[in-house]
């Protein structure tokens, strides 16, 4: 009788053991996946930190990742819509088909900056529901991880309390983080910075910057010379002196930019590990570039 | 604790504010005041951009509230600046309330979004241009349905393709091609139209329809996707100027390996042009004998499609497929004549993981096929009975030089054992054609394409072919497999 209690015990405690299997499309949503989940699930995440998040391949094996996952967090904002539709009529996985429960869509609650009034890809490879980089603003990390929580919650109720409390820790620490990455860069309210994609509008809102310029003429279209010449005109007359670039953009056209105008160029990433000594997460991300913005803003005029 | 500071602190302040000088008092005074005029202008210029982004008329005062909401978190925040107690309580309230986002009359109204729509609607359209030595270039060099078919201008594909989910079980792809002959008639033709299971248990999914079956790497793609403006040499002379499509069914099994691996079962009529190595009723694909009007007799005179793919990783930035097809069916020339396809196929492909808009790339694509036919005798033609054997491969290196650009070479190979119609065939006989490219995307959506074919053959020499594609893509096309 008491082995029996005994093994029933551990029936429930290798039960209870058995871990989450989640899949995150991006690295960013990886991190938060990581800040809730801990070590109650296990993460894969698709994209790499450094790659460009629209044009990821679609390839063989993450159709077998997901096809093991009993959970995928995605950004939802169509960032991912070359290669995830593909992906998932490949893994024919029902848990984590559009509107089942192991389908966390981060996108619901988010308020989408640029949201085409038309569509026209006149205008460049625009995203319908708006811009997707909407992770560069930790407000909106707030909404995420609340969002991963009631999902992970939702599939995995034995250890809600878990979830709930690193939610609540996340979140509090995320609040004074907040506060502090607004005092480092407060000072700089009003300045403007160039990026090459138009991937920091959140970023720039939350912490009152204008990124209005870009290196590339339209989302997804290469820069070109008549381009690049009317964008130095403006930071000279503007008298704006940083360029942003991320690992999957070319170095070299900001450099040649930054040459011209004794512009500084700045290595920025969306995602946490983009950039050496961000591997640690979202906090350590925001940390850097908040920091190396603020001094780069610093040293300009 | 915290109260108790935030009272002290409180008390300092209504004490100390006796004693502030007039000059402390101006100070702050003008600092308020800059205040009110920045936040002033900054409304001021949002409500100005929401006009412009909705073309005036539909901003109102209303839109205000509804924007500086989720900014009033951190607005409180921003505030709090130095005095730690304020600072502290304004963030609790702010974490015990979530930012307010339901709909806003402020947010545009988007007309039609992809996420909203039942299904992505897309109409793609390929033109060719271009010039070859040969004046009948349709008849002996470019044997492709899809391919340019004659000095000049031709139009071969223009496709408009429906795909979405027809309900939580089934999702539905329709492909309805239009091509223009080389009298400017327009062929219409359904070129696939089929359903797919989302919701099969044990890893298996149903594909039901017309549709292109899955052998090898290169048939089940639409000649949009495809590297070159033409058809491979031998899928040409294994599957026909159309490729392998017919109605029929799909079962395919995602084995449980750590790595992937699928296994694919195509079962499926197996008659008409579509069908050029099987119950194919033109005279085309029966090399010279007449056609028997065979009909099925039993499920052996089924085409049976089988193939097994895997895939690995070889390194971070380095993925290889590998798969193996096979063909099985009647074909049209006798009254027991069988056809056998064989092929195994190869697709490499390196990305750095700091490629931008996909580039820089190298993807390596290999096929070989076997093809056994047997042909009936036809003593009207003149023709004995005789086994037919085909065997060929191509070879395509692509390399994403440059952002948007793609340069591309490819190496064919074609021939077979020696057959009595052979002189009038042009699916038969050595041939061997050699095509570099370079390719432009001035968008995912558009591409202009040049490539020239060195094109040997032993009916007909040495003939040279310079082709432009151009390809225009609109609306919203479902993503592309690897």
């Amino acid at each position: 009788m008491r082995i029996l209690a005994l093994l029933i015990t551990l029936l429930c405690a290798g039960v209870a053991q058995a871990k989450l299997n989640v899949v995150a499309t991006t690295p960013d949503i990886g991190a938060l996946a990581h800040e809730i989940g801990g070590d109650k699930i296990t993460l894969s995440v698709l994209a790499r930190p450094t790659e460009d998040p629209h044009f990821v391949d679609a390839k063989p094996s993450f159709v077998i990742k997901l096809n093991h996952a009993d959970a995928l967090v995605e950004g939802g904002a169509e960032l991912e819509v070359g290669w995830l539709p593909a992906l998932l009529d490949g893994a024919r996985n029902p848990k984590i088909a559009a509107g089942a429960p192991g389908h966390i869509n981060c996108a619901p609650g988010i308020e989408f900056l640029e949201v085409p009034t038309s569509l026209d890809r006149s205008k460049g490879d625009l995203h319908a529901m708006g811009n997707p980089h909407y992770l560069t603003d930790p407000v909106n990390a707030r909404l995420v991880i609340k969002t991963i929580a009631e999902g992970l919650i939702k599939l995995d109720s034995a250890n809600a309390a878990t979830y709930q409390a690193n939610l609540a820790s996340f979140t509090s620490r995320l609040d004074a983080k907040i506060a502090e990455w607004q005092k480092t860069l407060e000072p700089y309210r009003g300045r403007q910075f160039i990026a090459y994609h138009n991937t920091w509008p959140y970023f720039a809102r939350r912490f009152g910057l204008r990124s209005e310029l870009f290196l590339e003429p339209k989302p997804g279209i290469p820069p070109t010379p008549a381009h690049l010449a009317e964008v130095i005109a403006k930071m000279k007359s503007e008298k704006i002196g940083v360029i942003i670039v991320e690992p999957c953009q070319n170095r070299k056209t900001a450099e040649t930019v930054a040459a011209d105008t004794g512009a500084k160029v700045l290595s920025f990433a969306q995602y946490p590990g983009g950039v050496k000594g961000t591997d640690a997460g979202y906090f350590q991300l925001l940390d850097y570039l908040t920091k190396t913005l603020a001094e780069a803003l610093a040293a300009q005029p | 604790m915290k109260k108790t500071i935030f009272f002290i602190l409180q008390g300092m302040a209504v004490a100390t504010y006796g004693g502030l000088d007039t000059n402390e008092v101006q100070t702050l005074r003008r600092e308020l005041d800059d205040l009110r005029a920045r936040t002033r202008s900054l409304e001021e210029k949002l409500l100005r951009l929401e006009q412009q982004s909705q073309g005036g008329g539909l901003a109102t005062t209303n839109n205000l509230p509804a924007l500086a909401a989720p900014a009033s978190p951190t607005n409180a925040i921003n505030l709090a600046g130095g005095t730690h107690s304020i600072a502290g309580t304004n963030l609790t309230t702010a974490a015990s309330v979530p930012p307010t986002n339901s709909w806003s009359p402020a947010q545009p109204i988007t007309v039609m979004r992809s996420g909203s729509a039942y299904m992505n609607v897309s109409f793609d359209a390929v033109l060719d241009a271009g010039w070859s030595t040969s004046p009948e270039v349709s008849k002996e060099l470019q044997l492709g349905d899809h391919d340019p078919t004659q000095r000049g201008f031709s139009m071969r594909n223009a496709e408009l393709a429906l795909d979405g989910a027809v309900d939580p079980y089934f999702k539905g792809f329709a492909n309805i091609v239009m091509k223009l002959e080389n009298d400017n008639s327009t062929e219409v033709e359904l070129e696939e139209a089929y359903l797919a299971s989302s919701s099969l248990p044990w890893n298996l999914q149903l594909k039901a329809g017309q549709f292109f079956s899955e052998f090898g790497r290169q048939n089940a793609q639409h000649p949009h996707q495809w590297a070159f403006v033409d058809q491979p040499l031998i899928l040409n002379r294994a599957f026909g100027p159309d490729g392998l499509r017919n109605p029929g069914a799909r079962i395919s099994w995602l084995a449980p390996t750590p790595f992937y691996t699928e296994a694919f079962l195509g079962v499926f009529n197996g008659q008409g042009g579509t069908a050029f190595s099987f119950r194919d009723s033109e005279t085309d694909g029966s090399h010279g004998r007449s056609p028997w009007d065979n009909h099925l007799r039993g499920p052996g005179d089924l085409l049976y499609v089988p193939r097994v793919a895997s895939s690995f990783e070889l390194t971070d930035h380095q993925t290889l497929l590998v798969g193996a097809s096979a063909a099985f069916g009647p074909n049209n020339t006798g009254e027991d004549t069988r056809t056998q396809i064989y092929g195994v196929d190869t697709y490499w492909k390196w990305k750095p993981s700091n490629a931008g808009d996909g580039y820089p790339f190298v993807a390596w694509q290999n096929e070989a096929l076997l093809r056994r036919y047997e042909a009936g005798a036809d003593p009207a033609a003149g023709l004995p009975a005789e086994t037919l054997r085909d065997w060929g491969f191509y070879s395509q290196v692509l390399w994403g030089f440059r952002p948007h650009w793609v340069a591309g070479l490819r190496g064919e190979y074609a021939d077979g054992n020696s057959g009595a119609y052979d002189n009038l065939d042009p699916f038969r006989g050595e041939r061997e054609r050699v095509s570099p490219n370079l390719t432009w995307y001035p968008s995912e959506f558009s591409k202009i394409r040049l490539q020239y074919n060195l094109d040997h053959g032993e009916k007909f020499d040495v003939e040279h072919s310079v082709w432009l594609q151009l390809e225009f893509l609109l609306g919203a096309h479902g993503a592309h497999k690897f």
